[in-house]
């Protein structure tokens, strides 16, 4: 449970993916505007995260690992996450359209969101273990999932609070737009660096 | 005719600089260039992926249907970097320890399938050629150009080299995630005021940096902009 715990919290504050390991900075830069926008943007990836990896986890144990075929993977990933999003916006569409109105205009941009892809590569490299078999890593691997978008959701939900305080600030004019967006990204990236250890002492 | 193929060929690198002007693989582009060498390394990789996929997407296009092409060419680019990555394993061990995680991830990269679908599918395979390396260059000057300023000021370091005054004062933030942050804002601001504004095109995300526009035809943003303004 602990060690859950660890994985979780590590994912959310000292590894954060946007914030310390660049993945997902489109939409972090993009869709940050607003701050309902960028929770429903969170809220789609996490789900979308969490099922990659369910999805891809055992791909790569029973398919890819058995028949020696690991070259394969990112080829693999990439087409099973654009068809598994494809499959859920549809199926959201049909049966749970209430869902669909909030979630689905952004499941179509997450197909080609690098952070799904890598959390699912990741996750392999470091909690798939042969020898350990399937349970060995899996938990791990969807624990690790979870807290890499509950961290993508921090980053949205403070990005935005931040973004429209300065969007209404005076700048220099050549720094208008996505230089000064990028500079406040830098700072909200350096409380993020104070997180560095916290686990650790916390739980370790 | 020719002033038409050197055009093409220097729109990447100067005009439509895939990472300054057009704001697009930014991912990458913020994670690796924490030395020179890694930089010159992912972008000599984005290049090569970029030049056969635009190659082999404009040969293909007669024969892709339109509605399959994004889904074609997410297989046609993903084997390019499977093909890139064995060979990074097998002859460069020391970078594909670096670039890691990053060098499967140019699968998701803006840049390739954005030119996919902008200008590999609508041009002959020789323009689209030139296309690939324009941008492959440009992409890879950029690259080189964050590297080096990270790399001096936060390393004192230049390709590994240690540079005299540097080494001993270096502001190690600088090679760090909220470095790549700043430093890439500040290099836009140099551009823009450097152009009187004139080079970003996009002050703002528009459908034309967006990662999905491909697939989307502004749909998407359409739809959440009428959510929106209710």
């Amino acid at each position: 449970m602990k060690e859950l715990l660890a994985i979780v919290m590590a994912a959310i504050l000292v590894n954060n993916y946007v914030l310390s390991q660049f993945l997902g900075i489109c939409p972090f830069l993009g869709v940050s505007k607003k701050l309902d926008q960028a929770a429903g943007m969170s809220v789609a990836v996490i789900f979308v995260m969490l099922l990659a990896t369910a999805v891809t986890y055992p791909i790569q144990y029973f398919v890819l690992n058995n028949l020696g075929l690991k070259y394969l993977q990112t080829i693999v990933f990439i087409l099973v996450i654009a068809a598994l999003v494809q499959l859920v916006e549809i199926i959201l569409k049909k049966y749970i359209p209430a869902l669909h109105a909030s979630l689905g205009v952004y499941l179509p941009l997450i197909t080609t969101n690098c952070a799904v892809l890598g959390v699912c590569i990741s996750n392999i490299d470091n909690y798939l273990v042969e020898q350990a078999g399937f349970g060995g890593g899996f938990v791990q691997a969807m624990f690790n999932s979870l807290g890499s978008g509950l961290g993508f959701l921090l980053a949205m939900v403070l990005f935005s609070g931040v973004r429209s305080r300065v969007d209404k600030c005076k700048c220099p004019e050549c720094f208008k737009g996505m230089p000064i967006t990028l500079i406040s990204a830098a700072i909200v990236s350096v409380s993020f660096m104070g997180f560095a250890g916290i686990v650790e002492n916390l739980l370790g | 005719m020719k002033n038409n193929k050197l055009q093409i060929l220097t729109n990447g690198i100067i005009k439509e600089n895939p990472i300054l002007v057009l704001i697009l693989g930014t991912c990458p582009f913020l994670a690796v260039t924490t030395q020179a060498s890694n930089a010159i390394g992912m972008g000599a990789a984005v290049t090569f992926v970029l030049l056969c996929s635009n190659i082999m997407i404009s040969l293909l296009r007669k024969v892709i249907s339109d509605k399959v092409r994004i889904p074609c060419y997410i297989v046609v680019i993903a084997s390019f970097v499977t093909l890139v990555q064995m060979i990074v394993k097998a002859f460069l061990p020391d970078l594909d320890k670096a670039l890691g995680l990053y060098l499967p991830l140019i699968v998701v990269n803006c840049i390739i399938l954005g030119r996919a679908e902008m200008f590999a599918n609508k041009n002959n395979p020789l323009d689209s050629a030139l296309d690939a390396i324009g941008m492959g260059v440009g992409y890879t000057l950029a690259m080189l150009a964050m590297a080096s300023i990270r790399e001096i000021f936060g390393a004192g370091t230049w390709f590994g080299i240690e540079l005299p005054v540097l080494i001993d004062n270096n502001i190690s933030i600088m090679t760090m995630a909220p470095g790549g942050f700043a430093i890439f804002g500040i290099l836009i601001a140099i551009i823009n005021k450097a152009s009187n504004g004139k080079a970003i095109k996009k002050k703002d995300f528009s459908c034309e940096g967006c990662p999905s526009a491909a697939a989307c035809n502004g749909q998407n943003c359409a739809e959440k902009r009428e959510a929106a303004a209710k």
